[in-house]
């Protein structure tokens, strides 16, 4: 199987503080692969180095091509997608409008079928549909979170990040959201998850890795991960030694 | 005072607040999507019409050569990019754009026979400044992107002594007027309207439609707003703030030029006339909050006639009534915000 | 870093610098030179040099506004007319009206000038400096530009020919009627200007005006009444402005306009950013190079362009932005590496009296409530119905998930945020409404989840802004050296709680130079500066090494031995368990447990939402 991310040795740092070292992942075509770890570990400073919104060290391979200082804008025309922690949707414009902004790359190098890809969101997304003139301010924890996705698909990308989907909302809508990934995946879409709640992420991934204090602790198949004791101890803290000699 | 001399007064004063409304819009537009505030917006009025008037006397005008400097600079700056080692991608295009464009107008120019049409000088005259706009982004601001508002502020400022001071060099200290585009008078009721008025009035009210629909319809328009709510949401899109930059300079630019161009035969432009014309763009932006396009335009009609009407009973402190009409503003501003904030 | 260590740790007595080229000798050195000047240069040098130490006073005001305060004024040149006219105006006029008619000697004069300034300044000031950041800057270009046109355009000032006839000043029957005899004048005013502005810049007041750039909700949160302090820099620069000022029309002993039009304003304002905007002696450097430049240009651009004009603009337009790309700093960094002065480090006072302390409450005391507590953003409900208390000699936990609404909860408990229902309670008060300085002035005091402090500061005088509150020296005690005895109070103070949290070797250090867990404790160290009986600590021990893990953890344990009450949000859980007495976890923006660590570890529900519960 071919890998659409490589990523080898990355390392961010804040000043004098490394927030991320020597992080290698790779995530498989089709695949779906998920970054776990306790807050403060590093994750969403990962995607964003990745993604070129941070500068870092390092290597990041996409889709076969080498990008030694990666670009955001060059980055999302080459079809990777990022849903941010923090959503940055466009809060005093509709949800039409974040859609067709979500095409936006596509829109300047002439791809004028956008109109198809939303009519497909709004199929995966039935509530975006009714709101779709609504601002976006105005819409629930929920309905943003599915408005930042729908909004990343429609660049139609062959790699989505995903950084904290469950973030805040409500076990009924998390389910919901995982559901969606699950389809996402069945579309051909290949995705790296980032999560705190690991449970679920572990059940719909391939393969996880382990992130801790900047560093990647543990890799695996999500379905090996899932019943690791040491995976509780990270999150529970339970006596877990390990973290301090890590953190000393 | 009688009902015709306030019905003048209120003509002359919707005339000037159009422009005014024009500016106002631009400088909205430009502080939202790149935080800098525009002080040289009223520079770009004056260079139009005082280009406008160079080429209707027959003669070359300095910011011709203002434009092939400002390439000549933008294209030394992406060379020496290339060889320090950054991806030669595109470099091709914007070589085409900061060398090839002014040369070639500089040929078309120079070695033209100078055409006697309005519309022809009128589409020289921005053929020659509006591209200015883009590349002082490059030059100027685009370094600096991330600075604070202050720093932005500032650099502006210079920018503007600068450009007052080249104003002086390319035109000379001699005010100037241009043929007006229309010599018609309309009658409406007791009223007289000058072709010129018309003009004005028209052509604003038609680039505050054409503005509205870049910005409600199209999508490089409603880019342009989205970077202004939120730059990373923006660049995760794939829509680079430098070109958002760009593209918002180039705009302002086109704004402020049209706008010398039309006010040129009515009024007599100085040099130095753009920045008390643009500071009154400024007080109705800030009527707006430098953020409502609509509170800003109805600011600028207010501006306007304030202005026509105390010219009429206080000349000489008419300067200082529009500008002490930015104290009140100032003041309701400061009540209805009462938070500590950061500023960045 | 083994740079600041090795730094920081030189015993303090001989750190500063014993030799010839100690900033005072160089100070005393340059005012000796300038005592010779009239005497031995020609007449044109000599009245550059008095253009440059006029500007150089306006200047001087900027970069306390501008370069230490972070607020920018373009209609400088208006207060300086304001001087000039009120001179002009008083010491010309044969028929004063009774009531003033005393202020027609210049020096009654300056004192008119003066209080006149002021007055538009607080009026200027309070309309203006409320608001963020950039309307103050436009503010001032619209006000430069009335006063202009109205110096223009009232009849009594002369109209645009202005006032002429102007008395010379005269000191002890010395009548300064030459340049080479108001030189003295206007530097000896320069010079006294500098001084005091240094001797605030080191103070109490001093502190918080330093504050006021990138540290105002940090200085808020310590007591400092911002909004002050950015109107005492306004009016300070407004009065500077008017000094020199009323030096220029006794100096011409003629004014019109022209001299105070904005476009001046602006050249004020670039002088102090070229010199560098954040120091004293950058005032004279920025105005000295901008005087000579303008002069030299004058002389050659026209005549390279091969016609009259200000063409000096277009070249300091370019400077200034070439400046603000490429040296941020301005030139004065430049200068001041030509000569090794170090500044001397601040001495610590070991014999200064102690500063009373309030009585801490007693163990068991319910020092913070919140009852109830809703907010609502929207539609959505960031707490529920949150209730939780803190006792005196107590540490509690609150954790939970990210986005379990902590940080929420953190903001209705500091008063940062008001509930939409329900009440916090502090000491039995409530704290609804109340801002940041009355709660500080209570007995609260907090940290910050993104560290706020002052990264060009030393850790002392950061620790110090947390004393602020404890002190009462204002402006002008600060500016003659008046309070040096609260001020070695305070420092003690400050430097007791550094060493007390164990960053004593980094005491005199930048604290932008110290890792991020240090910068939290130096966090802990400001808020105990304050003298509070709660604490509330936000993340207190992200990005810490294990050591000084344990080391945070002992110090929290003393202070909780002391009676202090303690809230941390926190999400590391060893660090958590190990020390707290109760724990109280969110999620979803409610409490859903609460009890000692062991029990709320073995909660199913805590377990669900670390975990997650979706399968």
């Amino acid at each position: 199987m071919r890998n659409i991310l490589e990523v080898s040795d990355l390392c961010v740092s804040y000043g004098k503080v490394e927030a991320l070292s020597n992080a290698s992942i790779k995530v498989g075509e089709g695949q779906i692969v998920t970054v776990i770890g306790p807050n403060g570990a590093g994750k969403t400073t990962m995607l964003s180095a990745i993604i070129g919104l941070l500068g870092s060290r390092g290597t990041v391979n996409f889709d076969g091509r080498l990008e030694t200082t990666p670009d955001v804008e060059h980055l999302v025309a080459c079809g990777m997608s990022l849903v941010p922690e923090k959503r940055e949707l466009f809060g005093e414009m509709s949800v039409e409008d974040n859609l067709e902004l979500g095409a936006f790359h596509r829109y300047r190098n002439g791809d004028r079928r956008y109109r198809e890809t939303m009519a497909e969101v709004y199929e995966i997304f039935p509530r975006l549909k009714e709101r779709r003139t609504q601002m976006a301010g105005t819409l629930s924890g929920g309905e943003r979170q599915m408005l930042a996705v729908g909004r990343a698909l429609m660049a139609k990308p062959k790699l989505l990040m995903l950084d904290e989907p469950s973030l805040g909302l409500a076990p009924l809508i998390t389910r919901e959201i995982f559901r969606i990934i699950a389809e996402l995946r069945r579309r051909g879409v290949s995705i790296l998850l980032v999560e705190q709640n690991a449970r679920a992420a572990l059940a719909v991934a391939d393969y996880a890795y382990v992130l801790e204090t900047g560093a990647v602790a543990m890799e695996g198949p999500a379905a090996a991960l899932r019943d690791d004791p040491r995976v509780i101890d990270t999150y529970l803290g339970l006596g877990g030694k390990h973290q301090d000699m890590l953190a000393a | 005072m009688d009902l015709d001399i306030a019905l003048i007064l209120t003509q002359d004063g919707i005339t000037s607040g159009a422009v005014y409304a024009l500016l106002a819009l631009a400088l909205v537009l430009v502080f939202s999507v790149t935080r800098v505030i525009f002080i040289p917006q009223g520079e770009f009025v004056a260079y139009g019409a005082l280009t406008m008037a160079m080429l209707q006397q027959g003669k070359v005008p300095g910011t011709l050569w203002l434009l092939v400097a400002m390439g000549v600079c933008v294209a030394a700056l992406d060379l020496f990019r290339v060889l320090r080692g950054a991806s030669s991608d595109g470099l091709a295009s914007s070589l085409g754009w900061s060398l090839g464009y002014p040369l070639l107008l500089a040929a078309l120019v120079n070695f033209l026979p100078a055409s006697d049409s309005l519309l022809v000088q009128a589409a020289l005259t921005l053929a020659i400044v509006v591209p200015t706009g883009p590349l002082l982004y490059r030059l100027a601001f685009q370094p600096v992107a991330e600075s604070p508002v202050l720093v932005l502020l500032i650099v502006s400022v210079a920018i503007h002594v600068s450009m007052v001071g080249l104003g002086l060099l390319f035109f000379g200290a001699e005010g100037a007027r241009t043929q007006p585009f229309l010599d018609a008078q309309f009658a409406l009721g007791s009223v007289s309207l000058s072709g010129q008025q018309v003009w004005v009035l028209l052509a604003s009210a038609g680039l505050i439609v054409a503005l509205w629909l870049f910005f409600g319809r199209s999508l490089y328009g409603k880019a342009l707003r989205a970077t202004a709510l939120n730059r990373n949401g923006a660049r995760l899109m794939g829509f680079s703030p430098v070109f958002a930059g760009k593209l918002t300079f180039l705009l302002a630019a086109f704004i402020g030029v049209l706008s010398g161009i039309l006010i040129a035969p009515v009024t007599t432009i100085y040099y130095d006339t753009g920045f008390l014309i643009g500071l009154k763009g400024f007080v109705a932006a800030i009527i707006g909050g430098l953020a409502s396009f609509p509170v800003a335009a109805g600011g600028a009609l207010l501006v306007g006639i304030l202005e026509s009407f105390s010219s009429f009973w206080a000349s000489a402190y008419k300067e200082v009534f529009v500008f002490t009409l930015i104290i009140p503003v100032l003041v309701w501003r400061s009540l209805t915000s009462h938070h500590i904030e950061e500023d960045e | 870093m083994n740079t600041t260590r090795s730094a920081a740790a030189l015993p303090l007595p001989a750190a500063a610098p014993a030799g010839i080229f100690c900033a005072r000798n160089i100070v005393l050195g340059f005012v000796a030179l300038l005592a010779f000047a009239p005497a031995v240069l020609p007449e044109f040098y000599v009245t550059l040099l008095n253009y440059i130490g006029l500007a150089a006073m306006v200047a001087l005001g900027l970069v306390l506004l501008t370069g230490v305060g972070g607020l920018t004024s373009f209609g400088q040149a208006a207060f300086v007319g304001v001087g000039a006219y009120t001179t002009a105006v008083l010491t010309t006029s044969a028929n004063l009206p009774g009531w003033i008619a005393w202020a027609s000697s210049p020096w009654l004069a300056l004192l008119v000038g003066l209080a006149l300034t002021a007055l538009i300044a607080v009026i200027l000031g309070s309309l203006t400096l409320r608001l963020s950041g950039h309307y103050l800057p436009l503010g001032t270009i619209a006000w430069g530009i009335s006063l202009y046109f109205m110096f223009g355009a009232m009849e009594s000032l002369g109209g645009h020919s202005g006032l002429s006839g102007i008395p010379p000043i005269s000191v002890f029957g010395w009548t300064l009627d030459e340049g080479r005899e108001i030189f003295y004048l206007i530097w000896a005013f320069l010079l006294l200007a500098v001084l005091t502005t240094q001797n605030l810049l080191d103070s109490r007041e001093g502190r918080a005006i330093r504050a006021l750039k990138g540290g105002q909700v940090m200085a808020e949160s310590m007591g400092v009444d911002t909004s002050r302090a950015r109107m005492i820099i306004f009016v300070i620069a407004a009065l500077h402005a008017a000094t020199s000022g009323w030096l220029f029309a006794h100096l011409q002993r003629f004014v019109n306009p022209t001299p105070f039009g904005v476009h001046v304003g602006i050249e004020y304002l670039f002088m102090a950013v070229v010199g560098g905007a954040g120091q004293v002696w950058g005032a004279i450097a920025g105005a000295g190079v901008i005087t000579i430049l303008k002069q030299w240009l004058q002389d050659w651009l026209p005549a390279i362009f091969g016609t009259a004009g200000n063409f000096e603009v277009i070249v300091f337009g370019l400077m200034m932005v070439l400046v603000l790309h490429r040296a941020k700093d301005g030139l004065w960094p430049l200068f001041a590496r030509l000569v090794p002065a170090a500044a001397p480090l601040r001495k610590i006072d070991a014999a200064a009296k102690p500063l009373p302390r309030k009585p801490m409450p007693p163990a068991g005391e319910v020092i913070l409530e919140a009852k109830n507590v809703t907010r609502k953003f929207g539609g959505l409900v960031a707490n529920n119905e949150m209730s939780l208390s803190v006792k005196a000699g107590e540490i509690l936990a609150l954790i939970g998930p990210n986005g379990a609404g902590k940080s929420t909860m953190f903001n209705q408990l500091s008063g940062v945020d008001t509930p939409t229902s329900g009440e916090v309670l502090f000491r039995g008060q409530s704290i609804a409404g109340k801002d940041s300085r009355a709660i500080a002035r209570l007995g609260m005091s907090r940290s910050f989840q993104h560290v706020r402090l002052l990264p060009k500061m030393s850790v002392l005088e950061n620790v110090a802004i947390g004393a602020h509150l404890r002190g009462s020296q204002g402006v002008i005690p600060a500016a003659w050296r008046l309070d040096r005895a609260e001020e070695a109070r305070l420092l003690r103070e400050a430097a007791l709680q550094v060493e007390r949290v164990g960053l004593g070797e980094f005491m005199h250090a930048e604290a932008g130079s110290l890792a991020l867990g240090q910068q939290r404790i130096l966090e802990i160290a400001r808020a105990l500066a304050s003298d509070p009986c709660l604490l509330l600590l936000d993340e207190p021990a992200a990005g810490l090494r294990l050591k000084e893990k344990q080391a945070l953890g002992d110090l929290l344990r003393r202070l909780r031995g002391e009676g202090m009450a303690i809230l941390l949000v926190e999400h590391d859980m060893d660090f958590v368990m190990g020390l707290v007495d109760r724990v109280v976890v969110m999620e979803f923006g409610q409490k859903i447990a609460e009890g000692l660590p062991e029990e709320v570890q073995k909660n199913p529900a805590v377990l669900e939402a670390y975990l997650g519960g979706v399968e």
